[in-house]
């Protein structure tokens, strides 16, 4: 379990202002969600999490340990497991290698138990075994997203992130994927971030909501409290999706 | 005029630029082999790739490389009834310039135009991002497996082409040219030092080192997306060749310069 504390951080990109002053607590053991339009920051606020992009100013802690901190580098990232949005699988490795590559870096584990391991997180997303032994490239999107997924969850972190992890994905499958999630975060009893625009999705995982707008955190609360919300943006976030899913 | 002054002044530190980082990536390349973790699965594949793969382009021109040297020869020298000199020169020919020139500029079109391609669109799909996220150094786990296997595979890679281009040139002169084989081949062999085989395979390993080098720098500094990974291969082979064509007169200056 960890604590994840946001201070005040800015990233840029060639004069181009993405992250404008994120301020953000995430408590131990708090399943939190990030919502925001398309393009707002959300995937690079979780790259700067993780130290991906080196951030302009502010700070991120987690638990007392800095990202901008190189020599605890190691122990830091080994905190953290990711779902990237684009799923980031080796496409050199079979499905069942990328899986079992991801354990064997982190964690000691006999070759034996690896591949058993590696062979349960794969069903547990709901993969079929004639898919192990394939490439990422020859399966179809949302079974890369569930490899992906038993990639991030097989490695056991104090903290899992998820990016967008249920787009793309039938409902079923999205069900599927949500209780999944929800289920390991329970289990393993850790901090979870994940990144959605489905408030379906964020009502059923989450504790808390943190919306993104404009590179700042404009609302944070739980997810029943979104539409009693005074602010504009939430307020036009919320009425626009109850009108997609025909909700009042 | 001023403009232009100051455009040649751009260009010129900008590729300065790009040479310290070439040279600063190639160092910490360097580095990195002597330190742990190894992959030795990844070295594995990359000898495979690298030294298997390429043996039929770099034996197809070898041959044809001696066989055109041969019947090029004998045109020149029968000029000055000198026909028998063909076989030394190609076996000269062949070991210290043509075989490694040739199997470099081969190799390097084919492996500078994957290696990039294959790192610059591991870099935009996030993969290298994601080994990141595992500890696992992409400096260690793709471009120490890539120069380790430049730099043994090419030697062999020209031993080889050295072996076929000569025999190349054999058989265009007992076939074409009339000439008997038992002299032929005499005179190859007399006319042969170690000197000449070894310079040819010290070429090849500095080739392999350029060639991967280029291809790893360019596949990680490549812009996003698909026209970033383009560019990125195209710069990886035009600065592969170059390379290898700059190294060559380098170390043909150093091995039998005066
Ligand atoms: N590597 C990068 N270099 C330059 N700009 C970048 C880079 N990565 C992201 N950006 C910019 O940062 C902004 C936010 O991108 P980001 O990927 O975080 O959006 P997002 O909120 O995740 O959107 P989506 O919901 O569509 O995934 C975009 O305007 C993008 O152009
Ligand atoms: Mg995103």
């Amino acid at each position: 379990m960890s604590k994840i504390i946001f201070e005040n951080v800015r990233k840029s990109f060639d004069r181009l202002d993405v992250l404008n002053g994120v301020s953000l607590e995430i408590e131990h053991g708090e399943t939190h969600i990030v919502v925001g339009m398309s393009g707002c920051g959300k995937s690079v606020l979780l790259k700067c999490l993780l130290g991906i992009f080196e951030i302009d100013s502010g700070d991120i802690l987690v638990d007392g340990m800095s990202a901008r901190n190189k020599s605890q580098r190691n122990d830091y990232l080994k905190k953290f497991s990711i779902l990237f949005q684009g799923n980031a699988l080796f496409d050199s490795m079979t499905i069942l290698e990328n899986v079992e590559f991801g354990i064997r870096q982190l964690r000691n584990i006999s070759p034996g138990q690896l591949k058993s391991i590696a062979c349960e997180k794969l069903l547990s997303v709901g993969l079929e075994e004639r898919v192990f032994n394939l490439y990422p490239a020859e399966i179809s999107g949302g079974m890369q997203k569930r490899a992906a997924l038993a990639r991030a969850i097989a490695l056991k972190p104090d903290v899992l992130l998820f990016d967008e992890p249920t787009s793309g994905l039938d409902p079923v499958t999205g069900g599927v994927i949500c209780n999944l999630l929800k289920d390991t975060v329970k289990k393993l009893g850790i901090t979870s971030v994940t990144i959605t625009h489905d408030l379906k999705v964020a009502e059923f995982l989450s504790d808390r909501v943190s919306m993104l707008n404009k590179g700042r955190v404009v609302w944070t609360g739980h997810a029943n409290d979104m539409k009693n919300c005074k602010n504009d943006f939430v307020e036009e976030f919320y009425q626009s999706s109850c009108a997609i899913l025909g909700r009042h | 005029m001023i403009r232009s002054v100051a455009t040649l002044g751009e260009y010129t530190l900008a590729s300065l630029r790009e040479m310290g980082r070439i040279s600063i990536f190639a160092a910490r390349g360097v580095v990195s082999c002597f330190f742990p973790p190894f992959f030795p699965g990844e070295i594995l594949k990359q000898l495979l790739a690298v030294g298997f793969y390429s043996l039929p382009i770099v034996g197809l021109t070898a041959l044809f490389a001696g066989m055109v040297l041969a019947l090029q020869m004998h045109v020149g020298f029968a000029r000055f009834n000198a026909e028998g000199a063909v076989a030394s020169v190609v076996v000269i020919g062949i070991t210290r310039e043509l075989g490694p020139v040739f199997a470099g500029l081969m190799v390097a079109g084919r492996l500078g135009s994957s290696i990039a391609a294959e790192i610059g669109s591991m870099k935009v799909s996030e993969q290298i991002d994601a080994l990141g996220t595992l500890l696992v150094d992409p400096l260690k786990f793709l471009v120490v497996p890539r120069i380790i296997a430049g730099v043994i595979m090419l030697p062999f890679l020209v031993l080889i082409a050295d072996i076929i281009g000569v025999m190349g040139g054999f058989l265009v002169s007992i076939t074409v040219l009339n000439f008997s084989s038992g002299t032929y081949l005499l005179q190859t062999v007399q006319s042969l030092q170690a000197i000449d085989v070894i310079s040819g395979l010290v070429k090849a390993s500095a080739f392999g080192f350029c060639i991967t080098t280029f291809g790893c720098y360019h596949g990680f500094s490549s812009d996003l997306g698909a026209r970033g990974v383009g560019r990125a291969t195209t710069s990886s082979v035009v600065s592969s060749c170059i390379g290898v064509l700059v190294f060559n007169y380098l170390l043909t200056a150093l091995f039998f310069g005066t």
